[in-house]
């Protein structure tokens, strides 16, 4: 047995897009067997879709496929075709883990239910991450992370009082794949004791929501409905993005107690307007937010957006540079020193850099292996574990179901 | 509020952490988990933040706190003291997994550091959840939720249309935190199926700047290209959030042969409430490419859209987005998300007890419906100190002399 912590787990796993991959590519850097089932005939967006390296499209050149199908093998399967379906069947008997996001009841209606598979694998742990789940009157939606957003309550709260809520991006793809990892492995551990394996029906939407808890809990108890409110805090002033030297430049600055405040007046100089008594105290400072920002950012202005960080950092005050891509992954000692980017060879990119888990187990932390080409283990798979001869792969091809 | 068996009801977990970790603990007790929160006598700095219950800000009334609590028990102890230390140490020996977010090397400090508390139990998770890690040149560095979007989830800020703006994170509660901590328990159950193996503990060191590090930046690595805020790659403005009767609604326009899916059914819907002009009858969607059309089209349908949705609400356009399969979601409120259909017909809400306050108050529930086990409320957040006496009599055998002077001593 080797060192990883889903050494010898097997999975197989039919999801495309972002959740699924996002959340397979944790069990995979883990170190679980993780076949990806696809198809050209119902592409993983990301497979077809920009940005591809050196902007030149091809299936195996896109950087968001790459990044979050790490570790994983692929495998092309034309599942319309009856004789694919009895390939997986008898797969469904090696895998102990078996993963969907299709929109709800797209499983069942493929043939390949939870109740399908418990009768082939009575023990199988299978995960799917619909939008909205498997069951209720919503559950067929399909959707994308952008919308998964919105009808969560996270645009409400997203971006300035006085303008329509503000975009940000496909949030809940971030926090979907999260849940779903999570109950798999306990799911596993759980078989592990029990011999029990179950149906997780995983929910974006109800995952999603969790993140805004505080303020449902506000409205069942005091009527309160929560609404974006810019950078603003109810416990920190100041507190926002303060502009720097250059284009496009920031420096965010959160200060919640009056030692935090006292440092920020020495490191700028404890220049006279410090010591209005406007901003004296928490809530005087929180009352003159404006003039408060519009008083600091006149010092962030003159400084370059890293020295302003680290300045303030240094002197115990809370701040950050807010990381542009090129930032993000080669002006950034912390996570180099913690080598989050991880340089991977790869036959139709030369080097990538995908990044890692996010945490760091000290005995058996993931290893990333960089992501497959569409197909590549067709064969192998199919002979090793299906146990097909090169004949029968033979007449596959010429049935036009490896695809 | 149930007593069924969960996931992780064969743990036991010790919850040390602030604002920062809170949340994992709770995810690992809806789970099933036997979870103690362990505050600093007088209780946790958290519940000095609001929301209140009724609004009366009472360290035992945060909302905040009770959200972030579920399905844990509580005790004070200072672990700062030699006798509280102790007392931690004994608790070690029983607990699967250990949580905690102070500044790293803290624990060291204390002689309860992974190395050390490996001696107690070798069987032990140590989950460490910190602003950047354990280790690198920031470790010690603060990390408020405003600095982590900033150094961690940046490239996605500068996503978010805001030009005209400074870039702006999701506001109220710290949105870094919750993926901390979730992500804490995705490390947490790793390190515990390598243990189902090996019989072995270790060390989870979750750094939040790299859990909020989620936004591909692919294209930087692979075409050295940085994108100006705000902007995309498609050279056209086109409309993603649409004001409607009482509120937004999200949608997006797309063409092609996906268009049949998406906009035809809507075009259709707005066609035969009368808001569709003889070009918008006539319009091939399966030709539109919402990146290589003219700003003229977008502008045109897209005043036509506007003119029909103002005239429904957010959930008489879901009804018609479900009804016809168009992909249109509301921009939900708290007030939406508790009147969902869905949500309701899955049994989300869970409503849990709060006898002190003689009321009786409606949570988020499981994020899964699983099918065994599925994470359930099992108890609304702890009380200050409220399990002291089951836990240090009852479980310790701690006599009530001896916690008496442990109080008198500020230990408990």
């Amino acid at each position: 047995m080797g060192n990883l912590p889903l050494e010898g787990v097997n999975v197989l796993d039919f999801t495309w897009v972002w959740t699924g991959p996002t959340t397979t590519k944790v069990l995979a850097d883990f170190g679980a067997t993780v076949f990806k089932i696809e198809s050209d005939k119902r592409w993983d967006v990301w497979r077809i879709s920009p940005p591809f390296k050196d902007d030149e499209q091809g299936v195996n050149r896109g950087a968001i496929f790459n990044s979050i199908n790490t570790s994983k093998k692929s495998v092309t399967l034309d599942l319309s075709h009856s004789k694919a379906k009895e390939i997986i069947k008898k797969w469904v008997t090696w895998a102990d883990v078996v993963t969907d996001n299709f929109a709800g009841g797209a499983m069942e209606r493929m043939g390949l239910g939870y109740e399908v598979l418990r009768e082939i694998k009575p023990d199988i742990i299978m995960m799917s991450s619909a939008l909205m789940g498997q069951t209720g009157p919503w559950h067929n939606s399909p959707g994308y992370g952008d919308q998964l957003s919105a009808i969560s309550g996270l645009h409400e709260i997203s971006g300035w009082p006085d303008r329509i809520p503000g975009e940000i991006g496909f949030y809940t793809d971030f926090i979907a794949p999260r849940f779903n990892a999570l109950t798999i492995l306990a799911a596993l551990d759980y078989r592990r004791r029990t011999g029990k394996g179950q149906y997780l029906d995983c929910a974006q939407h109800q995952g999603g929501v969790q993140y805004v808890a505080p303020s449902l809990l506000d409205y069942v108890v005091n009527d309160r409905i929560a609404t974006r409110q810019g950078n603003d805090d109810d416990y920190a002033a100041p507190h926002g993005s303060y502009p720097c030297k250059g284009e496009d430049r920031w420096c965010v600055i959160a200060i919640s107690t009056d030692e935090e405040w006292s440092s920020f007046c020495d490191v700028i100089g404890n220049p006279d307007w410090t010591k209005d008594s406007k901003f004296s105290t928490l809530d005087s400072r929180k009352a003159n937010r404006e003039a408060l920002d519009e008083h600091v950012a006149s010092w962030t202005v003159n400084e370059t957006d890293e020295d302003a960080m680290t300045t303030l950092q240094n002197a115990g005050v809370p701040a950050g540079r807010i990381n542009d891509p090129r930032d993000h992954m080669d002006n950034n000692p912390q996570m180099a020193f913690r080598e989050f980017y991880q340089e991977r060879e790869h036959p139709e990119l030369g080097t990538y850099r995908p990044p890692r888990q996010p945490c760091i187990l000290s005995k058996s932390p993931c290893e990333i292996k960089r992501a497959p080409l569409m197909g590549e283990h067709n064969e192998s798979a199919l002979k090793e574990i299906i146990g097909l001869t090169d004949d029968d792969i033979e007449e596959l091809v010429v049935e036009d179901i490896l695809h | 509020m149930t007593e069924n068996e969960g996931l992780l009801s064969a743990y036991r977990v010790l919850d040390l952490t602030d604002e920062k970790g809170l949340f994992c603990g709770k995810l690992m007790g809806d789970m099933g988990a036997d979870v103690i929160k362990i505050e600093r006598p007088g209780g946790d700095a958290v519940r000095n933040k609001g929301p209140f219950y009724k609004d009366q800000v009472d360290p035992e009334k945060s909302l905040y706190w009770f959200s972030l609590n579920t399905s844990k028990r509580g005790i004070t102890l200072d672990i700062d003291k030699p006798e509280g230390l102790d007392v931690f140490k004994r608790l070690v020996k029983s607990a699967d997994f250990v949580i905690e977010s102070f500044t790293p090397g803290y624990m060291e400090s204390l002689g309860i550091g992974y190395a050390d508390l490996e001696k107690i139990n070798p069987e032990v998770i140590l989950v460490s959840i910190t602003p950047f890690g354990q280790t690198g040149p920031y470790s010690q560095w603060k990390g408020p939720d405003m600095v982590m979007w900033a150094l961690g989830a940046g490239p996605f800020m500068r996503t978010f249309d805001s030009q005209d703006r400074p870039p702006f994170r999701i506001s109220h509660h710290p949105q870094t935190y919750f993926h901390a901590g979730t992500e804490a328990v995705v490390g947490a159950m790793a390190a515990l199926n390598y243990r189902g193996r090996t019989g072995e503990g270790q060390q989870v060191d979750v750094s939040i700047q790299e859990c909020v590090s989620w936004h591909p930046i692919g294209d930087y690595d692979f075409n050295n290209r940085v994108m100006k805020r705000g902007t995309t790659l498609n050279p056209l403005k086109v409309t993603h959030i649409w004001p409607c009767k009482d509120g937004y609604v999200m949608w997006r326009y797309t063409g092609g042969p996906a268009a049949q899916r998406h906009s035809t059914p809507l075009a259709n819907w707005i066609i035969e409430e009368g808001f569709g002009d003889d070009w918008f009858k006539e319009f091939n969607w399966e030709e539109f490419n919402h990146f290589s059309s003219t700003q003229e089209v977008v502008d045109h349908m897209e005043k036509l859209t506007n003119d029909f949705f103002v005239t429904k609400t957010k959930s008489e356009l879901m009804e018609g987005a479900i009804r016809f399969r168009i992909m249109l979601y509301p921009i939900s409120t708290a007030k939406d998300l508790l009147e969902s259909p869905q949500l309701e017909a899955r049994g989300f809400w869970t409503d849990v007890a709060h006898p002190e306050l003689d009321d009786t108050i409606r949570y988020p529930g499981k994020w899964g419906n699983n099918s065994e086990t599925p994470p359930t409320i099992s108890r609304r957040a702890p009380l200050i100190g409220e399990h002291n006496e089951e836990i240090y009599t009852g479980e310790l055998g701690i006599s009530k002399e001896t916690r008496r002077e442990l109080k008198d001593a500020g230990v408990i």
